[in-house]
């Protein structure tokens, strides 16, 4: 008899969330991030070179409050994308392939990039300037 | 193109797809070399931006003009850039299938790398130069 009940690929609406596909998304979520962020990288470069006034047009940006919330996103994804990323290239070694031990690291990727980006915000504002 | 054994089949099978372009690996190993580059210049740049990043322009050029820092700085745009580019890459291979977007959307990706990196290492080279 036919089993009209059977599975299908995952459709996200039913899927069960679990940490695997978290990080597995995370990764190319925050690599899109890091992508327009080289943009910004490219843009501050630019206006350095240029001089004082093309340089304050990007400081006055990185300022605002915008660019705060901008600076403290591209921090965590940055911080995300390393760690999960050195994750990746252990699993490319051929290491932590079983279940506990991918779901364990894949915790460890969550939130050791929260605790490197509050590490870096705590050590820059130590420095005296919000970026 | 080396064709080794086979010779009764034609070299235009091979480039319409139905045999190996033999650079498969090429992607991911390139993949892996920058990131394990970016793992070392990222975190450098971090540290840069963390130290530094109150500074004024004076001060600011004066950093990224130091040959020191000039240099890590154009090893860490090429690898970012780079990097950007061939994991842009996949994320559109993998979810766009319409053929004219597919073609439209890879190119973009190339052409914005490319001139970011080209325009952002010029612009490192005239700060050191002094320009």
């Amino acid at each position: 008899m036919a089993n009209h009940q059977r599975p299908l690929s995952p459709h996200m609406q039913v899927y069960r969330w679990q940490i695997q596909m978290v990080t597995s998304i995370l990764h190319r979520a925050t690599g899109i991030i890091l992508g327009v962020g080289s943009l910004l990288i490219a843009w501050a470069l630019i206006a350095l070179a240029a001089g004082p006034e093309q340089w304050g047009h990007f400081s006055a940006a990185a300022r605002s409050p915008l660019g705060f919330l901008v600076l403290f996103g591209w921090t965590w994804a940055f911080a995300y994308h390393l760690i999960n990323g050195l994750r990746h290239l252990l699993q490319d070694a051929g290491r932590s392939f079983d279940i506990p031990g991918f779901v364990r690291n894949s915790w460890i990727s969550v939130i050791g990039s929260l605790v490197l980006t509050a590490l870096v915000w705590a050590v820059a504002m130590m420095q005296g300037g919000a970026a | 193109m080396k064709r080794t054994g086979d010779h009764l089949r034609h070299p235009l099978k091979v480039a319409r797809g139905l045999g190996s372009a033999k650079d498969g690996t090429g992607h991911f190993i390139i993949q892996r070399i920058t990131a394990i580059a970016l793992v070392f210049l990222g975190l450098y740049v971090v540290w840069l931006l963390v130290s530094g990043g109150a500074a004024d322009f004076a001060t600011a050029r004066a950093t990224v003009g130091h040959p020191f820092h000039a240099t890590l700085l154009i090893a860490f745009l090429v690898a970012m850039f780079w990097h950007t580019q061939l994991g842009i890459q996949v994320i559109i291979e993998d979810y766009v299938h319409t053929a004219g977007w597919a073609v439209l959307l890879q190119l973009a990706n190339r052409f914005v790398c490319i001139l970011a990196a080209i325009a952002s290492v010029l612009a490192v080279i005239r700060i050191a130069l002094g320009a």
